[in-house]
Formats: C-alpha cells, structure tokens, sequence
C-alpha cells in the first residue's frame, strides 16, 4: 500500500497507484499467446477471459467494498439469459446484446443493492445467498422463458461489428471475451484508482467510520453493487454469445463459490487476483477433471484450506511478499 | 375425520424437528464464537456414513448405530476444530467461509470416493417401519419416532442449559464472549466442548435424515442451505428460536411440495428473505 512519502498530496498518491507497471503490460501481453502457442484451446482461452471478468465484478464488492457475497452467479445468469433471450426474440447484433445484458444485470442489482448493503456477517451471506437460490428456482420452473434443466436453445449471432464471424475454432470468440475484458478491465482499474475506490477501500476497513469523514457507507456500498452486477452480466452474455446457448448452470450457487474460491486463490482486492486465479483455478480443472471429476473437488478443498491457513492474501500476495524478501524489503 | 391437510402439517412438523436436529448445534456455536461454520453438514453426513456403514455392512441394529454416529461426528469435529478452526476463531468471515467450504469440498469428494454417487439405504428396524391410521390419517411410525427424538433432543439441551453449570457457561459465553472471559470462564474450551456436541447432534440429525431424505455423497451441500435457513432465522444462539424456525421452515416447505409443487423450493428461500429482510437477526436473535 502507499508509503507516506507518497502521500504529498491526495492528487500524486492516486497518480502513483494508477502507473502502468511492466508486469501488468507483460501480462496483458501474454494474454494474446494462446492465439499462437494453444490454438486448439482457443475455447477453453475463452471461458477463462469471460470466468476472469465475472471473478473481477465479485472482486469489486467483495475484495474492495468488503460485501462478502455467494449469490453472484444470479447477476451472471440474468446476463446470460438476458442476452440468449434477447438474441433468439430481437435481433442477434452481440455489443447491444451486451450493452442490454448489463442493464438487465445492473438494474437487479441496484434493486437488491437496496436490502443487500443494510446487513453485514452471516445475514449479508445468507441473503445474496438466498436472492441467487430464488433465481436459480426460479429459472428452473419457467420451463416455458428459459427452457429449465434441458438449457436455453436458439441462439444465433450476427457477425460481430458486422464482419468478425463466430468460428469453430474460437478464434472470434477468444478475441471477442478478451477485447471486453481488457475495456471493462481498464475502467476497474480507473474506478479503483479514483477516490471512489479509496473510499469503497475505507469502508471495507471500518464501515462506522467512514460517514464521520463524509463518505457515504451504504450510498457507496450500492453504487460499487451495481456496477459489479452490471460487470457480471456482461461476462454472463459473454458465456451466451460465444457458446450460443444458455444452462441452468449459470445461476448456480456452485459458479458463485467457485468463482469466489478463483478470486481467493489469486488474492482479493488486488485486481490482477480475479485474473490469475480464474486461470490458474481453470487450467487446473481442465486437466485434472478428465482423471476424476470428484477427486478435483477434494484438491481444490484442500487447496482452500491451504490458502487459508498459509497463503492468507492468495497467490498473488505471497508472490509480493517473495520479491519484496528478494530485494531486502521488510513487507 | 381429519382433512388431508393435517397429513401435511404432521410430516412438515417431522422434518422440522430433522431440521432442528441437524441444525442446533450450529445456532449455538455461530452464537458463540459468531464463527460461521459451513461444514456443519459435513458433520451430519459423517454420521449418516457412519450409521449406514454399521447397520448395513457389519450388521449392526439401528439403534446401536445412533451413538456411534454422534459419536464419529462429534471426534471428527474436535480434530478439526483443534487443528484448524481454532486459529481463525478472530479472522475475517471470509476466511472462516472458505476453509468450511474447503472442508465442504473434501467431505463430499471423500464420500464419493469412498461410497460412490448412488443414494444409501438403510435398515431399520420393523417395528418403526409402516404406518397407523388415526381418525383417518396415515400416520408414518419412523415419523412419530423422528417427532419423539426431536422433542427429546430439544428437553435435554434445554435442561442442560438452564439447570447445569456448563450451560450457565456456554450461557454466559453467548451472551457476552468477552465479559465471560473477564469473569474467569475459559470461553474457548467451553466452545470447544459445544462444538464437539454440537456436530455430534448433527452426526445424529444425519443418520436419522437417512430414512426420510436419503443420503449420498451431496449432502453436506444440499442441506448446508436449510440447515444454514433455520439458523439466520431461528436467530443465533437460540434453542427455542431454531426450534421454532425448524418448524416453520420444514412445515412451509412440506406445504409448498404438497400443493404448489410447479414452484418448487421457491417458498422457503422467500420466507427466509422476507423474515432476514424484517429482521436481520432472525426472529428470536438478539443482535
């Protein structure tokens, strides 16, 4: 975090925080070898860019804003929906596909931000919990809208910007995720790096405090909601669009403690979390999940437990506490 | 002559008092320590493993089998809680989150492992097999036995909490962890002693679930909700407020499957956000 020497004035402390570093341009970089080393996990390269976005939207309200949240899934599903819905019954053009999935998602989430952000410890889990288990039923029995356990079908995409079509290969469909990504990834950073952002960073640390010095808690708390909702329907249209076609599995309580499990494993609140764990988390499934689907599950338990009881701020911390014992730093 | 509708209510009262087996234990550790367990049916499906292991492979009686699984549960619990919860007893819920659900995870992948995927019978024995009929209701005798065991459970934790030192202990503890520690109670090994108890209750709640909601290797997650439920609006720390809410929760949702089955488990998650909505302690919480 900041040093005091950096603190001059509030204007250079953020100014300093928001600097590209070399690592981030590396990073973002090595996001374009799949196209070259793996063309044949193009797909798989897709659904981590679109897992990575839903993990960034959890890590706003949960790493910055401290609303620890396992009902996420139903901002994504509503995304997913809302954009296979769309497509099937308006027209299949994908950026206003997206442009609509986000409000669909961000209008639920403003609603529920108003209950959401009154609570705090079990009763905060309990319900983002229970919206995401009412949504999940919810598709399950509109048979009729969502097509239940049988999955959502008919979707068809227009080319993207009229020219990029969907190919077998992925190739549309990896460029396509990691382009959104890479925007709503900037406008992150840019929200984090605001005073905006500061302040969400204050009220995670102490919720009380907070409107003693003019920062709004519950007004902030709602806004940061909205905007991850709207992140995480973007990523849930992303899943419809590029694979055409919808499961109930998108509502899921298992894809929010999943994606919540990724962002641990990367480390919370530290933007670049949701991203490496998101990889790290699915490359590991795709290998390990065609020995024995059950067994993954007890390695990511126990990798849980271990990240919990040594690893406390995620791959991602402990890699910053290892360069920092590098070069002499006391962390 | 009695309508159907009272068949409904009798066997949503059964499951409730399943409902308040399995959970105790957890409204009285969550008030406590304020540490949110979400492995608490892991626990539970231990003792379910435990019970259909004895009385189906080594060919124990069912009843034999009932201490045995609240016993299993409640060693398996002191292991962990010595080793691993302990040491986030003051760290954010987050972590407490994701080590329980680690523990989740392992639980459930253990269990297929070991059981496979396919639902678990078991045996019990004939005399609570079959039915009465009471002024024209079919009465399931395993039922009358689950009511009777809940009640049981229910008059013997409260006994031990108002009348014993133990309880004016734990008593103590839920009210105000710190005073009770200022006043020379030892919070932590009081604690430790409820959890074990409490998690043996859930061994229990899991072996006697067996015959009425099955048991495979999900459980741990599939009831993790309902049991999480009766806990947030039973209120923290409540043996009569997750006595009553067990109650309302398992007769509603008895209710709901009876006569609107197209909506599903629709009806409890609603009553569960409209009661946490209203009050965001549960209805008999203090905080």
């Amino acid at each position: 975090m900041g040093t005091p020497a950096a603190a001059a004035t509030p204007y250079i402390f953020l100014k300093s925080q928001a600097r590209w570093r070399v690592a981030e341009i590396i990073f973002w970089l090595a996001t374009l070898l799949p196209f070259v080393l793996f063309p044949n996990y193009l797909s798989l390269a897709s659904q981590i860019a679109i897992t990575a976005l839903f993990a960034l939207s959890i890590d706003l309200v949960l790493g910055y804003a401290g609303i620890v949240t396992l009902g996420h899934a139903a901002f994504f599903g509503l995304g997913a929906y809302g954009a296979g819905l769309f497509s099937k019954f308006v027209w299949g053009e994908p950026l206003t596909g997206l442009v609509l999935a986000a409000a669909i998602a961000a209008v639920a989430g403003y609603l529920s931000s108003l209950v959401v952000v009154r609570f705090r410890h079990l009763a905060i889990i309990m319900i983002t919990m229970g919206f995401g288990l009412l949504l999940h039923e919810a598709a399950n029995k509109a048979h009729w809208l969502t097509g239940g356990t049988d999955g959502f079908q008919g979707v068809s995409m227009w080319p993207i910007l009229g020219y990029f079509t969907f190919d077998l290969w992925g190739y549309t469909a990896y460029a396509y995720s990691l382009v959104v990504l890479f925007v709503v990834f900037l406008g992150v950073r840019r929200l984090i790096h605001s005073p905006f952002g500061l302040s969400l960073k204050g009220i995670r640390e102490n919720w009380t405090r907070m409107p003693a010095i003019g920062a709004p808690s519950q007004s902030h708390l709602r806004k940061a909601y909205t905007i991850s909702a709207a992140i995480a329907g973007i990523a849930g249209a992303l899943l419809t669009q590029t694979t055409e076609t919808v499961s109930l599995s998108v509502l899921s309580f298992e894809r929010s403690a999943d994606t919540v499990v990724m962002l641990v494993l990367g480390g919370t609140g530290k933007l670049y979390g949701a991203l490496v764990g998101s990889l790290i988390f699915m490359v590991a499934r795709d290998q390990f999940s065609g020995i024995n689907p059950q067994l993954w599950y007890f390695w990511i338990g126990l990798l849980l437990v271990a990240v919990v009881m040594l690893l406390p701020n995620g791959v991602l911390g402990g890699l910053t506490q290892l360069v920092q014992r590098f070069r002499g730093k006391q962390p | 002559m009695l309508p159907p509708v009272f068949n409904v209510l009798f066997d949503g009262f059964a499951y409730g008092m399943l409902l308040f087996v399995l959970s105790v234990g957890l409204s009285v550790t969550l008030g406590m320590m304020n540490f949110i367990n979400l492995a608490h049916c892991a626990y539970a499906m231990l003792g379910g493993f435990v019970a259909v292991t004895l009385v189906d492979k080594v060919g124990w009686p069912f009843f034999a089998a009932l201490p045995v699984a609240f016993l299993g549960a409640a060693a398996a619990a002191v292991v962990l809680e010595r080793t691993l919860y302990r040491r986030l007893y003051k760290a954010p819920e987050l972590e407490q989150v994701l080590l329980t659900i680690g523990i989740v995870f392992m639980s459930v992948a253990t269990a297929a492992y070991l059981f496979g995927t396919v639902q678990m019978p078991i045996q019990t024995p004939a005399f609570l097999r079959g039915s009465l009929n009471v002024l024209g209701l079919t009465i399931g005798v395993y039922r009358l036995f689950l009511i009777a065991a809940g009640l049981l459970v229910a008059a013997v934790l409260v006994a031990t909490l108002e009348y014993t030192r133990f309880g004016a202990r734990v008593r103590a503890a839920v009210d105000n962890q710190r005073m009770a520690a200022g006043l020379g109670i030892n919070v932590e090994a009081a604690f430790a002693i409820t959890f074990a108890l409490g998690s043996g209750l859930a061994g229990l709640g899991g072996a006697l679930a067996i015959e009425i909601i099955g048991l495979d290797y999900f459980f741990a997650f599939q009831y993790l909700v309902y049991v999480l439920i009766v806990v947030s609006v039973g209120g923290l720390g409540s043996i009569g407020g997750s006595f009553l809410a067990a109650v309302l929760i398992g007769m509603s949702d008895m209710f709901g499957k009876y006569y609107f089955p197209e909506y599903g488990a629709f009806f409890i998650y609603a009553v569960m956000l409209i009661i946490l909505i209203w009050r965001p302690a549960g209805l008999f919480g203090r905080r």
